[in-house]
């Protein structure tokens, strides 16, 4: 069963007195473990995309169905226990929090969203930074550690609670080249050893082909499919 | 619960002089209200200290109807006899009461053999009432202060007017409750300041003295002082005496006995009243000034920290939860201001006691200054300074609970 079933979903936004349309009449279907990437110029639609299926947002038509819920039926505390426990978010800006060590940082799920046992929560916490590669630098703070170390506190802070699904908006944006290419291996490294389903969106095209199935999105609408081993289309 | 607090607490030290300057301003209120309740405070019991010990007693007991007629002092009014035992076996019996003493108030005619003049009198037993009001004693600023038969204490104003001076010989013609006049001749002992101020014309002779000069048969009693061992148990004796005395009645079938307490028979109770409605405007200028800093510091937090918001609600973090971070910062903004400020307050409050500075007060020179601050005031301001952090931060934390996370993310 799909983890994520989008049908004929759309998207409206009020700017001023024009209205947008983000996305028109858009389905997919997004198998478990899947490492899918998000393409296309700026104002495609991606963003607007993937904070649909991170809950953020509602369709304006369609329905979206998420790890077998109806998330367009969440109320706003429903969505934020569902995100908390169904979703692990990468940003672009990493979006650390200044005032917590790196080991907070990770530990902050665990911690204020789902209130696991101390001892889960270092066990957990421990691993994921032996796993991206911080267990040395667990005691500093996000101001005092480089852009990529960022993003794998980041990427370690959204698998902390085993989640279904992560989702990365340009998650190699302020990164350098070499960086990015070392994070993007290190979300498939996450996805193969914790089978959870990466969803990233880019603009970047050198970084693309490290996705398994890559949508191509124009003017709201999904005009491709790439599958490594094969074409389709949206 | 104690992850919120550290939160909390990391996000205040990280915009350090804003929260120093914060803090210091609720501390700076709350120094100020507590010098400020402390010295009033003072003044206050100090002007209570000076009525009640000095004069009325912290509550006085008459027969029903006397304190409405107080002015022409009426001799018919008196209690006699039997309501005396009664009434004296009831406040014997009471444990908060320290002393007690009766006492004849009577008006009369103040003679120095060559000019007359009117004065208030009353007669005490000396013993008793100078354990009932132990500051009488204090006010006689000239002569002896043992007040024997055949003595007389005459006030200031008197002594002044007619040249009189203790040890020379006085004549007080009063008129009895028959209305025949009778005259008596008195050697001055003493010289008394006014408790009421410079136009005060009461004097004090002794009881024996008084039965003579009013031809009283049997003991008369005007009023009874009442000095309790607690000040602070007043209103709820005064209760439980009324109620125990409301059962004595009269031949009609009336109320015998009306319970008065000292607030009721002075005017400087007013005085007292407005020092404490002094101290409620200082106090609300406290409320407002940690209200205004205190919210005026979330609404930046919150306006700061947007996209922060918009990443834990995005994770999951319930509203509440957010809602609480904010409301937790106002919280330790609040204690570390109040905490602070007490010790600040009680350190001044010591020092100030530590200067002995000295004030004056009506005919009372060189009082000196005895700050003191109670616990109860200290937890009560320390807790209203808390509560109004918690509610003046109670506004951004809620707008910082609402914030879409798509939006508060897209906020540069």
């Amino acid at each position: 069963m799909a983890l994520i079933s989008a049908e004929h979903i759309s998207k409206d936004y009020q700017v001023g007195e024009m209205a947008v349309q983000a996305l028109r009449d858009v389905s997919f279907e997004i198998e478990p473990a899947s490492f899918v990437s998000f393409i296309g110029p700026s104002g495609s639609g991606k963003t607007t995309l993937l904070n649909l299926i991170g809950c953020l947002d509602k369709p304006t038509e369609g329905a979206l169905t998420v790890a077998e819920t109806d998330v367009a039926t969440l109320d706003r505390k429903a969505s934020a226990a569902f995100r908390g426990k169904t979703i692990g978010f990468i940003f672009q800006d990493f979006n650390l929090l200044p005032v917590l060590t790196v080991y907070e940082n990770i530990e902050y799920p665990l911690l204020m969203v789902q209130k696991v046992p101390p001892e889960e929560r270092r066990r957990r916490v421990t691993a994921l930074l032996a796993a991206v590669g911080m267990a040395d630098q667990k005691d500093k703070y996000p101001d005092q550690i480089s852009g990529g170390q960022k993003q794998r506190v980041a990427i370690a802070r959204a698998l902390v609670t085993n989640p279904k699904l992560v989702l990365a908006d340009e998650p190699t944006a302020n990164l350098d080249h070499a960086t990015a290419y070392m994070v993007l291996n290190l979300m498939k490294k996450m996805r193969d050893e914790f089978e959870t389903t990466f969803i990233f969106s880019t603009h970047d095209q050198k970084i693309v082909g490290e996705a398994e199935t890559i949508f191509t999105l124009e003017d709201g609408k999904i005009n491709g499919v790439k599958t490594k081993g094969g074409n389709g289309n949206g | 619960m104690g992850n919120l607090f550290k939160i909390a607490i990391r996000n205040l030290l990280r915009y350090k002089r804003r929260t120093l300057l914060t803090a210091s301003l609720i501390t700076v209120g709350v120094v100020f209200v507590l010098a400020f309740v402390s010295i009033s405070g003072s003044f206050k019991n100090m002007m209570i200290g000076q009525i009640t010990d000095s004069m009325i007693g912290h509550l006085q007991v008459h027969r029903k109807g006397f304190v409405a007629s107080i002015e022409t002092l009426p001799l018919n009014l008196n209690l006699k006899g039997g309501a005396i035992g009664r009434l004296e076996k009831i406040l014997n019996e009471q444990p908060e009461i320290e002393a007690y003493s009766p006492r004849v108030k009577f008006g009369g005619m103040f003679s120095n053999f060559t000019e007359t003049s009117s004065i208030r009198l009353t007669a005490i037993d000396p013993e008793r009432e100078f354990k009932s009001v132990p500051l009488l004693p204090e006010r006689v600023m000239d002569g002896g202060k043992d007040l024997k038969p055949g003595g007389i204490l005459i006030p200031e104003l008197l002594s002044r007017g007619m040249k009189v001076k203790p040890g020379d010989a006085v004549v007080i013609v009063a008129t009895n409750a028959d209305g025949s006049v009778n005259g008596k001749q008195f050697t001055v002992t003493g010289v008394m300041e006014s408790a009421t101020g410079p136009g005060g014309r009461d004097g004090y002779i002794h009881m024996d003295d008084a039965r003579e000069l009013l031809r009283m048969e049997g003991q008369q009693v005007s009023e009874y002082a009442i000095r309790l061992k607690e000040f602070g148990s007043l209103t709820a004796f005064g209760e439980k005496l009324d109620g125990l005395l409301a059962k004595e009645l009269n031949q009609q079938g009336k109320p015998l006995f009306e319970v008065h307490t000292w607030e009721k028979l002075s005017p400087f109770f007013n005085i007292a009243r407005m020092i404490d409605l002094m101290t409620f405007f200082i106090k609300l200028m406290l409320i407002a000034i940690v209200l205004i800093s205190i919210m005026n510091v979330m609404i930046m937090a919150v306006y700061e920290r947007i996209r922060e918001i918009g990443t834990i609600a995005a994770i999951g973090t319930l509203p509440g939860k957010i809602l609480s971070m904010f409301v937790i910062e106002g919280f330790c903004m609040g204690v570390a201001g109040a905490l602070i400020g007490d010790i600040v307050g009680i350190a001044l409050v010591y020092i100030l006691n530590l200067l002995k500075i000295s004030y004056n007060f009506g005919q009372q020179k060189g009082i000196i200054l005895q700050a003191g601050i109670s616990t109860a005031d200290i937890l009560m301001i320390s807790a209203t300074v808390i509560i109004v952090s918690v509610i003046a931060s109670l506004q951004p934390a809620f707008k910082a609970s609402r914030m879409e996370p798509i939006e508060a993310l897209r906020h540069v």
